[in-house]
């Protein structure tokens, strides 16, 4: 379920700590963005900020969602210009540089520099390589041959030192732990294919691999930066969400002052203020103030609930209406929100043993690779009795052939396609190996409130009111943030705020003798209990009249839920809303299997029995009630304008008012897993023809870097496909 | 066959060149953002000031 997000709930951070002064004497600002859906936003952003005086530049990258500001220092106002910019519906949140996620960075443009410098030395050497090749069928002499057999190894031998320390690294370690991973084949393939040209080159030999060597480099170095690059990309929109979990709290100290301090410094028993559009810090009772809060984020209810003083607040429950004074019960790990954050965070735990597809094949690769290449030396040199360096020959022929070239690419290749394809129709993947888990899921469970539904009401359009009465709620409604008066204000486009409009925190609003507002608060006693949200407006001398209100579904649940079913598919919802709600729902959408008023840890259990009986399930929602059942399913979804917390546990999110990217997704996935079989088969039915002909001897440096490229090409051709296909 | 002594260093030069424009472009931060560079073009009235500093 959704907290309603009010337009104000982001200011009010202190800039000044995440500031930083460059050494040319300029200040940097970082800000991670939320709700920048395409380049127009970026555009949007830029434009505005280059109009706010005193800054000097203001970047959106649009891959980490994260804007930079930078100004002289007493020229320009941060603040002026985040305000700015949050005044255009953006969420802006201090990010603090020193974060991790630039090891990833500076790992990616070090894969980008060492693929450069593979990528000169192969086309050099190749061009070298060919005149020799030339060279075979006609008249190059040995002398030539040669040279152009120590100028290749001047450029290779560096070019390896250089290009394959991405590779040697891992190796080295997983030796060192005793294990084998894909980089020891790749690494011994590398070394011993230079190393052994080197010796041929010296011997003036006909042939020498100088050029399968760096192009195995350069080729590998593509797979692993489209691998880091997604992998990188995942992980700054996380950052980025982690970010917005960190909060500064407003205290009341005893004499009545305010100070701004970081959550950690909260103790039981003090007083903290909470604004209006704020997020509740803590849990405790209300001191002072009359409110309304939204409760969603932890109850599921979707109406908001009245609060005064005395009242019990949640910790992650958004004040909405008026500003409250909160004496603090219990902070931190007590809270019922920290309770979820664990369930959580337990739930992700067993997730993490999820292995990937390509490490599961390259636990059995490295080892047959690796006893071929061993059969092939002995039996050469022991059974049919060649000399020594014959026969290591062909086992390093046989090492070069097998390197895992198409297997490195083969994954990478349709998952960046794939991530491309779903981020171009506004879906975002945030776990590496979100699309394989997506692909073998058998059951989809849905949340209600803000997942199935745009989780924000609307008004019912039969409510014995004529468009006179509307226009007058809405001219009230107008100057009011409360999720209903909104809802109201919404329905009459043109609606102009009153001036004169007084609200009342927890009842309603007043302008001169006319009241909007709760039931109580137009005193009406219409005697029947409310069948859901709704407004009354009393006019002196008129009854008083109900608007009604009705969260309804994303304009293509019912489709997209049939979409489903059709494809075989088990679809479930499960709600914290009360089961009459879930079960209406349910019965409009064609969801024969729901279930209502569940508990954050309900639902994760029920997702467990759904586990246990065997099926694979994806959960797609967006409240922190949700986040355990997230963390728990087998793969997960929810919306971008979901809670925080449960975009965090999500493996996708995404964009938009409709449900289309969910089948989307899901769509995607098992056609990306079909593209990765199908690769993987390619790169198998590749080694399977020439490991043969290695290991008689066959295979000489020409065959060697066409297969090696034919197969690259090929898999990352089949990889393509991916991109195109119908578009919804 | 003389002319490879010439051929093959200015072959390397040329190649080495491109090497080194691709380092400084990557240095300088133009493969930071390669989503947002990609719609950069589309950007019609992009003001001056904006583009000083990556």
């Amino acid at each position: 379920m959704r907290a309603t997000r009010p337009d104000a709930e982001s200011p009010r951070f202190d800039l000044a700590p995440y500031v930083t002064a460059r050494p040319d004497g300029r200040a940097a600002l970082t800000l991670a963005v939320d709700g920048l859906h395409c380049a127009a936003c970026v555009w949007l952003i830029e434009s505005v900020l280059a109009r706010a005086p005193g800054i000097e530049s203001a970047r959106v990258n649009m891959t980490t969602r994260r804007l930079r500001l930078v100004w002289r220092p007493g020229e320009a106002d941060p603040e002026a210009a985040v305000r700015r910019v949050a005044a255009l519906g953006y969420r802006l949140i201090p990010f603090d540089e020193a974060g991790a996620d630039d090891a990833g960075a500076a790992r990616q443009r070090a894969l980008l520099r060492a693929m450069a410098v593979a990528g000169f030395a192969a086309a050099n050497v190749m061009l070298l390589s060919v005149s020799v090749w030339a060279g075979h069928v006609q008249d190059m002499g040995p002398a030539t041959r040669d040279l152009m057999h120590w100028i290749s190894a001047l450029i290779a031998l560096p070019a390896i030192g250089y290009a394959g320390r991405p590779f040697f690294r891992p190796a080295l370690a997983a030796l060192a732990a005793r294990r084998v991973n894909m980089d020891v084949p790749i690494s011994l393939a590398v070394l011993l294919a230079a190393g052994m040209s080197l010796v041929q080159t010296a011997t003036s030999q006909p042939h020498a691999y100088f050029d399968s060597a760096v192009t195995l480099l350069f080729f590998l170095l593509i797979g692993r930066y489209l691998d880091a690059r997604s992998r990188g990309r995942a992980r700054a929109v996380a950052a980025n969400l982690l970010a917005l979990r960190a909060r500064a709290v407003t205290l009341v100290d005893g004499d009545g002052a305010t100070r701004v301090v970081a959550p950690a410094e909260i103790r039981a028993g003090m007083t903290v203020l909470v604004a209006v559009g704020e997020r509740v810090p803590v849990d405790g009772r209300i001191a002072a103030g009359t409110s309304d809060l939204d409760t969603a984020p932890i109850t599921g209810e979707s109406v908001p609930r009245p609060a005064r003083p005395g009242d019990t607040v949640l910790a992650g429950t958004v004040n909405l209406t008026g500003p409250l004074r909160v004496t603090v019960e219990s902070v931190g790990e007590d809270t019922v929100l920290a309770e979820i954050l664990r369930l959580v965070e337990t739930a992700e735990q067993g997730r993490a043993r999820h292995v990937a597809l390509s490490d599961r094949v390259a636990r059995y690769y490295a080892p047959a690779v690796h006893s071929l290449a061993l059969a092939t030396f002995l039996g050469w040199w022991l059974v049919l009795g060649a000399g020594l360096q014959a026969a290591l020959l062909n086992a390093i022929a046989v090492l070069i052939i097998t390197c895992p070239c198409a297997l490195a690419l083969a994954v990478p290749a349709v998952q960046v396609a794939a991530a491309g394809r779903l981020l171009r129709g506004g879906v975002l993947i945030k776990s590496a190996t979100a699309l394989e888990r997506l692909a073998t899921v058998d059951t989809v469970v849905f949340d209600k409130t803000g997942t199935l539904t745009q989780g924000r009401p609307t008004l019912l359009r039969d409510g014995g009111w004529t468009g006179d009465d509307l226009a007058a709620a809405a001219a009230i409604a107008a100057a009011s943030r409360h999720p209903l008066a909104r809802a109201l204000a919404a329905a009459v486009p043109d609606a102009k705020a009153a001036d004169d409009v007084a609200e009342v925190p927890g009842s309603g609003l007043r302008r001169g003798a006319v009241l909007l507002g709760s039931r109580e608060w137009c005193g009406v006693d219409a005697g029947a209990e409310s069948e859901g949200p709704e407004l009354w407006l009393a006019r002196p001398g008129a009854a008083a009249l109900r608007f009604a209100f009705r969260d309804t579904p994303r304009p293509d649940a019912e489709a997209v839920v049939g979409d489903l079913l059709r494809s075989g598919y088990r679809v479930e919802l499960l709600s914290g809303d009360r089961p009459l709600a879930a079960g209406a729902l349910a019965g409009r959408l064609g969801i024969a299997r729901w279930r209502g008023g569940c508990t954050p840890a309900g639902k994760a259990a029920h997702l467990a029995a759904l586990a246990a009986a065997g099926h694979r399930v994806c959960m797609v929602g967006d409240g922190l009630n949700d986040a355990p059942a997230l963390g728990h399913a087998q793969a997960s979804m929810s919306p971008a304008d979901a809670t925080d917390i449960a975009q965090n546990a999500a493996d996708v999110v995404f964009q938009g008012e409709r449900l289309a990217p969910v089948a989307e997704a899901l769509a995607v996935a098992r056609r990306s897993n079909r593209l990765v079989l199908q690769n993987l088969a390619l790169a198998f039915a590749y080694n399977a023809t020439t490991i043969p002909l290695a290991m008689i001897g066959l295979v000489t440096p020409l065959i060697a870097a066409i297969a090696m490229s034919a197969s690259s090409l090929a898999v990352v051709g089949n990889a393509l496909r991916i991109g195109r296909g119908t578009r919804r | 066959m003389s002319a490879l002594l010439y051929l093959i260093p200015i072959a390397v030069l040329l190649g080495l060149l491109g090497l080194g424009a691709f380092l400084w472009a990557l240095k300088s931060g133009q493969f930071d953002d390669l989503d947002g560079a990609a719609s950069r073009i589309l950007f019609d009235d992009d003001p001056p000031e904006n583009n000083k500093d990556c």
